[in-house]
């Protein structure tokens, strides 16, 4: 193995480690939120995109419906669309593998790839699959550990787990708040949600949040 | 929340975030490069975070109240200026918090 690449690899675990404990604080979050054990587990199985599974709990454990869960989680998932457009070339997957390719590609992978172009084409690939397969490995195992901690605690006030849940929400936002502007529509959805809480259904004013980020992004700036 | 109603959020969350990024592999590129979509995608995320923050934070059903959570996302802003790493500002907003609910 070249250093360059051993360099790709030393990334990639790096991250896939670090992110993948956070797990233990989702886990935590889906028993804390009324889901069982499994259910908690299965999200990180099968939905693998960590804001999205924070948010469904999250509306749930708020009070909200079904269906605004679902929404909100899917709308904070659609990054990864963009995220796979931008893959797909480089990855050239086919069949299984594209599925494979398509359930890991997430921030991390995504990140982790972009950031090795200047190694060339094969230290992008060997980034996303040891990033998105690390990380999913990771994230698995501390969800499980998390959700089994959770229920041995019991009540989640108690712990402060019903807290842990909006610090983990204000921890992913905050590296994403790279500009003013950024930081001016963050305060001003803010704002929005805790203005339209008293008189929408409980769950609501967080989708209804994203006319924020529709006024604020439709014109140029 | 019933085990059903459970069941639907995690089967239909899952269905739905997996369709989402298999969909990203698919699509012809020019269907998703139009700016106004990609600067409004770009934003969605800290609309929502941002919501989700309040909403867990500083809501109580349908009315904003300040308790125990509250302090702990204090908590959890003083550790992010100051740089911590994410497990440091959940861990710390979780201590507050449950400091409060108790001495209360």
């Amino acid at each position: 193995m070249t250093d360059e690449r051993r360099q790709t690899v030393r990334d990639a675990l790096s991250v896939a480690v670090t992110v993948g404990t956070y797990g233990v604080a989702f886990g935590a979050a889906g028993v804390a939120a009324g889901f069982s054990v499994l259910q908690t587990c299965l999200f990180s199985l099968l939905t693998f995109t960590g804001a999205s599974q924070f948010a469904a709990v999250g509306v749930m454990a708020a009070g909200g419906g079904a269906a605004s869960a679902i929404a909100t989680a899917s709308l904070l998932g659609t990054r990864n669309a963009l995220y796979g457009l931008q893959m797909a070339p480089l990855l050239r997957a086919q069949g299984l593998k594209r599925v494979a390719a398509a359930q890991i590609t997430i921030d991390e992978s995504t990140g982790v790839a972009l950031a090795q172009s200047r190694r060339g084409v094969h230290a992008m690939r060997l980034g996303f699959w040891i990033t998105g397969g690390g990380t999913f490995l990771f994230w698995n195992l501390f969800t499980l550990f998390g959700a089994l901690g959770a229920k041995a605690l019991g009540n989640p006030a108690s712990w402060g787990l019903d807290a842990a849940v909006p610090a983990a929400f204000l921890g992913l936002l905050w590296p994403r708040l790279t500009t003013t502007f950024l930081r001016v529509v963050a305060i001003t959805s803010m704002a929005f949600a805790l203005v339209v809480t008293t008189w929408l259904p409980a769950g609501l004013p967080i989708i209804a949040s994203v006319v924020v980020a529709i006024a604020l992004g439709w014109g140029e700036r | 929340m019933s085990s059903t109603t459970a069941w639907m959020v995690v089967g239909a969350t899952s269905a739905l975030c997996f369709s989402i990024k298999l969909f990203g592999y698919y699509v012809p590129e020019r269907w998703l490069a139009h700016p106004r979509l990609q600067r409004v995608n770009a934003l969605i995320p800290i609309s929502l975070l941002s919501a989700l923050v309040v909403a867990e934070g500083l809501v109580s059903k349908t009315s904003v109240v300040i308790d125990h959570r509250a302090a702990g996302v204090a908590v959890a802003l003083g550790l992010l200026f100051a740089k911590a790493p994410f497990p440091v500002v959940v861990v710390g907003a979780a201590g507050a918090s449950a400091l409060v609910y108790h001495l209360h």
